[in-house]
């Protein structure tokens, strides 16, 4: 077996990533203080991104591309014959709310991909993200996660709703790999094994 | 107690190898010390002042003789032969070395103990009664509530990164031992009117900082939904507590920045979504985890009269204040206490820990369990073998009969051991006991608690003192704040501060004074928290600071 030169997981395996990730104009933003030290972590619910970063956003015309959500509502009208041809994911942030915005969106399934970009691996938001997309939203194609993302928070990502990961690029990701399989038999039902082990096994 | 199967001691096996590699990877600087962190902290190891300190987890405070032991012999192999047992009902060991915690986890994981989420910011180790399963006061018994917690907890996947660290107690008595109004969830268990279990859940309670008594989210949950409706909350918490300021990302600065009508709207709103789902507990399950809790196989054993004893004065008082009534007549509960002079709270040497472990085979089924207040409990002892096991535990100073009284303190590690502390507090403790080794003084002051924390983190619970003591930093020197009226159980308070703060040699005589007061004021009987609770704080300020204030 070749091994494939790629940072993207996907399930169990090493693929190459077919997805352009539309990343956003970077602007000059503020940087917050909070008694000297820079602010890590935005809050959830902050204004993100601006409205100047959404509409300078620039996407190739065709190709299979992920944009971030709000652009992609923008451009919706435009891109309907590429979504249909199943060419459009869309991504956002841990700490944003999507739910006003997936209204817009109507049926979420006719996306192939969503992403989840993690500014930092100890955001835990992004398991919660996760779960809700699934129980709460419906979506049942590609979930990934991307950003600050590395091998030992994969087991958790897996159990959250997550099958496909980009590992940080200065990572590893054949030894990310292993970190899909901490654990053989986990306490409680989570999204990848449904029911807890008092209901799997017989204890 | 509960006993591991298969997935148990694999889960746990699994979990030492993967902190091997971790320590592995981060000692060959694989990684960061910001990406070990985490990783570190939810294995229960701090890099400390004079070593990294390892917490062990001893889940809702139950131990086996056989664990016991082990402990003891880590203390011995890879410490300096004691340990510290915390408010937390877990041991801490001060002294090991980096690249012996393997070796130390994988001795643990032979006799089904981890140090699994001891720290960091998930969920923590789940809290209860010391007395459960033996008080005659109890509805239900908490321990294996607790233990169902504590198996979906573990390595919950949604909540491995949370803003800050979540602390769960329950209770099933009709008196609260378990602090439930001061946990970040606490579940009160007790049977409805028409006999059902049903559980009062209280969030948003918490010491620290910001100390918070926690407000009921729910009246009456049915006992089934335990496990969703914590997920529910927990999923609300995670998205939406603070992370850009660790000081405000506890849970209960956000049940109180929304109110707790919306944040309960907004649980039942997640709720739906998977109420009733695969993690909802059944009977069968309820009943299987139980079965580990049964009683102990008590003898038909007679009240004993303990008038025999009437003119062995120490022995007397051991037994009104280190026994609790038993709901199996001819059966007490005994306090080992760890508080004796000279010896910091909670601190057990390898040495008085085979011997409890010895006390517990002879006189208590095997089982011991460890107090929020810091002390040792052998809870199914016959009344007629009291005195035998008095004249033993006397021999390893585990008998100072003052369980409840002033020199009971309760006291985080401070200053001496801990890198967050701003003072000391193993010393105020000390020169305290040390104002106060006259005993029939202290039964005749009566039930006091006195907690001391290092620092506003209050691992020592000092809001819920009835005198509580801060370590506070002023200027680079060491100084503490006062506080009176705490308490803790089902009339939780929080005390209020009585002004300036002291040196550490004025320590003693403050307390002194503060005694004072109560023995002059008091109404027959009248204990010294529904004391202060009459006359407030003033009559004790004025005598503290004198014409100062």
């Amino acid at each position: 077996m070749t091994t494939i030169k790629s940072q993207l997981i996907y399930d169990k395996t090493i693929i190459k990533d077919e997805w352009l990730t539309i990343e956003l104009p970077k602007i000059n933003v503020e940087v917050k203080k909070q008694a000297g030290k820079v602010v890590l972590f935005k809050l959830t619910g902050e204004e993100y991104p601006t409205e100047e970063q959404v509409n300078k956003a620039v996407f190739p015309s065709s190709g299979k591309i992920l944009l971030h959500l709000k652009v992609l509502i923008k451009h919706q009208e435009l891109l309907k014959n590429r979504i249909k041809n199943q060419d459009i994911g869309f991504w956002f942030a841990t700490h944003e709310e999507i739910e006003d915005s997936l209204l817009l969106l109507g049926d979420i399934n006719q996306f192939p991909l969503i992403a989840v970009n993690i500014e930092k691996f100890s955001d835990g938001r992004i398991f919660s993200r996760g779960k809700q997309l699934r129980i709460k939203y419906g979506f049942n194609k590609t979930l990934r996660a991307f950003g600050d993302v590395l091998r030992d928070q994969l087991f958790f990502l897996k159990r959250s709703g997550f099958n496909s990961y980009l590992i940080r690029k200065d990572r590893d990701a054949i030894d990310a790999l292993k970190g899909l399989n901490d654990f053989s038999n986990p306490y409680q039902g989570a999204l990848d094994t449904i029911n807890p082990a008092w209901k799997r096994i017989k204890r | 107690m509960y006993k591991y199967d298969q997935i148990d001691q694999k889960l746990v096996d699994e979990r030492v190898n993967q902190y091997s590699d971790q320590l592995h990877r981060y000692l060959n600087k694989e990684l960061s010390d910001e990406e070990f962190r985490p990783l570190r902290l939810q294995n229960g190891l701090y890099i400390q002042r004079h070593a990294p300190m390892l917490r062990v987890a001893i889940p809702y405070g139950m131990l086996s003789s056989k664990q016991l032991r082990k402990l003891a012999d880590i203390a011995d192999k890879f410490d300096r032969g004691y340990g510290h047992f915390s408010t937390r009902q877990n041991i801490q060991f001060n002294w090991p070395k980096l690249e012996n915690t393997p070796k130390i986890l994988k001795e643990l994981a032979e006799v089904e103990m981890h140090a699994i989420q001891t720290s960091g910011n998930c969920i923590r180790n789940i809290t209860t009664d010391q007395f459960a399963g033996a008080t005659p006061d109890e509805i239900i018994d908490p321990r294996y509530i607790a233990e169902i917690i504590r198996q979906w907890s573990t390595f919950h996947p949604e909540f491995a990164l949370l803003p800050r660290k979540f602390k769960i107690s329950v209770t099933g008595s009709a008196k609260d031992r378990a602090l439930v109004q001061a946990h970040d969830i606490g579940l009160e268990f007790s049977k409805n009117t028409i006999g059902k279990m049903v559980i009062k859940v209280w969030v948003g309670g918490g010491l620290g900082r910001t100390p918070v008594i926690g407000s009921v989210i729910r009246e009456e949950l049915e006992w089934q939904h335990i496990l969703t409706y914590c997920e529910a909350i927990l999923r609300v918490y995670n998205l939406y507590g603070r992370r850009d300021n660790m000081y405000k990302a506890r849970i209960k600065i956000l049940v109180k920045a929304l109110g707790i009508d919306e944040f309960r709207r907004l649980v039942e709103k997640e709720w739906a979504f998977i109420k009733d789902g695969p993690n909802t507990i059944d009977e069968k399950e309820l009943n299987r985890v139980a079965s580990f809790f049964t009683a102990p196989d008590y003898k038909k054993s007679k009240s004993i009269n303990l008038d025999k004893f009437i003119d062995n004065k120490h022995f007397v008082k051991w037994l009104s204040r280190n026994t609790h009534s038993h709901k199996i007549k001819g059966y007490r509960s005994v306090t080992l206490s760890l508080k004796a002079n000279h010896n910091a709270p909670g601190d057990a040497t390898a040495k008085q820990m085979h011997a409890v472990a010895e006390l517990a085979d002879k006189y208590s089924f095997s089982e011991l369990r460890v107090s929020h207040e810091q002390n040792l409990i052998l809870a199914d002892v016959e009344e007629s073998q009291l005195y035998e096991l008095w004249e033993q535990a006397k021999l390893y100073n585990l008998t100072t009969p003052n369980i409840g009284l002033l020199t009971d303190i309760i006291c985080c590690p401070g200053g001496d051991f801990c890198s967050l502390a701003n003072a000391k507090s193993i010393p105020i403790a000390e020169s305290i006991q040390t104002l106060f080794d006259d005993m029939d003084y202290l039964h005749d002051i009566g039930d006091i608690s006195l907690n001391i924390s290092g620092c506003m983190n209050a691992c020592g619970h000092h809001h819920v003192g009835h005198i509580g003591v801060l370590g506070v930093d002023k200027d680079g020197s060491e100084w503490y704040q006062v506080t009176l009226g705490g308490d803790q159980g089902n009339n939780a308070s929080i005390g209020k501060v009585i002004g300036p703060s002291f040196s550490s040699e004025e320590m003693p005589i403050v307390v002194k004074k503060i005694i004072d007061v109560y023995v002059q004021q008091r109404h027959e009987g009248e204990l010294f928290i529904d004391c202060v609770k009459r006359i407030g704080i003033e009559p004790f300020k004025s005598r503290v600071y004198g014409d100062e204030v």
